[in-house]
């Protein structure tokens, strides 16, 4: 047994114009200053006032939403009293409403115990509707939720299936300003998403149809989004539809090592979490080579990459891979991203122990030892092909 | 020949695999907290069995089979019908997705458990290590 889950998905041009269809009395709109700044929150109230609801803002989400910024976010969500949140924003924007919502409607929990074991009795009070302004991070359409400790400089995912998003909104017009890193290292993310999941060991069909077809679009279209950003709405848009499909298909299969790997790094030395993922992709699919190699034969034939099936197509893979992060300027490398190498040593064991405790170890398709982690970070922070 | 599953002796075959774990040690050295495994009467089996387990830094410091629930009051309970206990022992059924799903029914401090996942696969692969036979 095995589900496969998804909001409603609201896509296309003008696709923000269906919250002028929402019924409710008050919305209480999460994000950033920097998307308020950018102007990407006024379009979004303008809609929900036509709607007739009562609108409040609330911008006060950090990158890497921590505990203590939620439970906040929950007490002033608390006296606003919505029936509606609504998330604009990237990743940590999305992450944070949807603890948020749950500390809204559960206010006795811990949000470190949200987990799909238990139910939740949600949706009681709100329901949550999510907007991305990046294409990459998926979670307008997971139930995920990346939590970050600043004391122990930890990232912790929680999560339950009843916190995914009623609805996600993915119009194009609100990532077509997108920067160029920001293109590029929520880019990888999406790609990540999309061949981690392919070779979760919870893939499924379902999933297996949205992440071959998430990597295609990555590879056909984030080089021109990343180069023209504004002046090609269609790279814009395919990207903004493979991130959303990128993110249903690992949603329901979950990730790899590639995410273990970046969210160790990512929280330790502060690397944005794409381009940490990113960074690590093309060493995972190599360290997994052989335990997958039907899979990423698969996925090297989607991106057009003709060759023989087994390893060498896993080889294959990462080369492009590699490629891709050349092409976007992005780090191949750990040493790359600027972290000396004493400070890397010093941390990896933490590093080490972080990534074996993440979930998405779990699933990866070749479960690693303590030393193969180590490993892995010591290839990455050298580049070096793994031959292990 | 293997092991009656479930069975007294069972569960104390799976105490000296754990305890021979070097893997379970590594993922498990922070854990503490102790468990009622409960298996539900399904196909073959008529009557409720529940195994407790203390699970303590790595180490399992004691795993019976108990005749009254009441008994003790351990941290968690864990529930499944026989038919899924022994798909996971069996190697055939993921249990984390077994939790996902509900076939599987978790209850106690997420928190921890929500942290200690690798553990948890761990004590599975123990659980497969064990020389089984199924009572149907």
């Amino acid at each position: 047994m095995w589900f496969f889950k998804t909001p409603e998905i609201v896509f296309g041009e003008d696709a923000l114009s269906y919250l002028e269809q929402l019924e409710g009395r008050r919305a209480f709109v999460i994000t950033d200053p920097e998307v308020r700044r950018l102007g990407l929150v006024k379009p979004v109230e303008d809609r929900l006032r036509r709607a007739g609801l009562d609108v409040h803002v609330f911008d006060a989400v950090q990158p890497n939403p921590s505990i203590r910024m939620v439970r906040i976010g929950a007490d002033v969500v608390r006296a606003f009293n919505p029936d509606w949140i609504v998330a604009v924003g990237g990743g940590s924007v999305i992450d944070a409403a949807k603890a948020i919502w749950v500390l809204f409607e559960r206010p006795d929990l811990d949000p470190l115990a949200i987990s799909p074991m238990e139910p939740l009795g949600i949706r009681r009070r709100a329901r949550l509707i999510a907007i991305p302004t990046t294409s990459g991070t998926g979670s307008e359409v997971t139930w995920a939720i990346v939590l970050t400790d600043p004391e122990a400089r930890r990232k912790l995912g929680v999560g339950s299936r009843e916190n995914m998003p009623d609805i996600a909104i993915v119009d194009p017009a609100m990532v077509m300003g997108l920067p160029p890193r920001l293109t590029a290292d929520t880019g990888m993310d999406a790609l990540s998403h999309a061949v981690e999941g392919y070779v979760s060991t919870w893939r499924n069909p379902f999933s297996d149809a949205m992440c071959l077809h998430a990597a295609r679009l990555v590879f056909a279209y984030l080089p021109r989004a990343y180069r023209n950003g504004a002046g090609d709405p269609e790279a814009r848009t395919q990207m903004h539809l493979a991130a959303t499909m990128a993110g249903i298909g690992f949603g329901n299969a979950m990730v790899g090592l590639a995410h273990s790997l970046g969210h160790a790094l990512g929280a330790r030395f502060d690397v944005p979490h794409g381009r940490a993922v990113g960074l690590f992709l093309p060493y995972v699919i190599e360290f997994n080579a052989r335990a997958a190699s039907d899979r990423y034969a698969d996925l090297a034939r989607a991106i057009g990459l003709p060759g023989p099936d087994g390893p060498e197509a896993a080889w294959r893979l990462s080369r492009a891979v590699l490629e891709l992060l050349e092409a976007l300027e992005q780090p191949q490398t750990i040493a790359a991203c600027g972290i000396p190498r004493d400070d890397f040593e010093a941390d990896l064991p933490t590093l080490v122990e972080y990534a074996l405790e993440d979930p998405s170890t779990l699933t990866n398709p070749r479960a690693p030892t303590t030393e193969e982690v180590e490993h892995l970070f010591l290839y990455a922070y050298e580049g070096r092909m793994v031959d292990f | 020949m293997g092991i009656l599953f479930p069975s007294d002796a069972w569960i104390k075959a799976l105490m000296e695999e754990i305890n021979r774990s070097p893997g379970y040690a590594e993922a498990a050295r922070n854990w503490e907290g102790d468990f009622y495994f409960v298996v539900e009467p399904d196909g073959p089996l008529t009557k409720p069995v529940v195994f407790y387990m203390d699970l303590w830094h790595g180490r399992c410091r004691e795993a019976s089979q108990v005749d009254d629930e009441s008994a003790k009051t351990p941290a968690y309970r864990m529930s499944a019908p026989y038919s899924v206990w022994k798909q996971v022992i069996q190697g055939k059924l993921d249990p984390i997705q077994a939790l996902v799903t509900g076939r599987i029914r978790l209850r106690g401090n997420m928190v921890n458990i929500m942290r200690n996942v690798r553990a948890a696969r761990e004590l599975v692969l123990c659980c497969v290590r064990v020389p089984t036979d199924f009572i149907g």
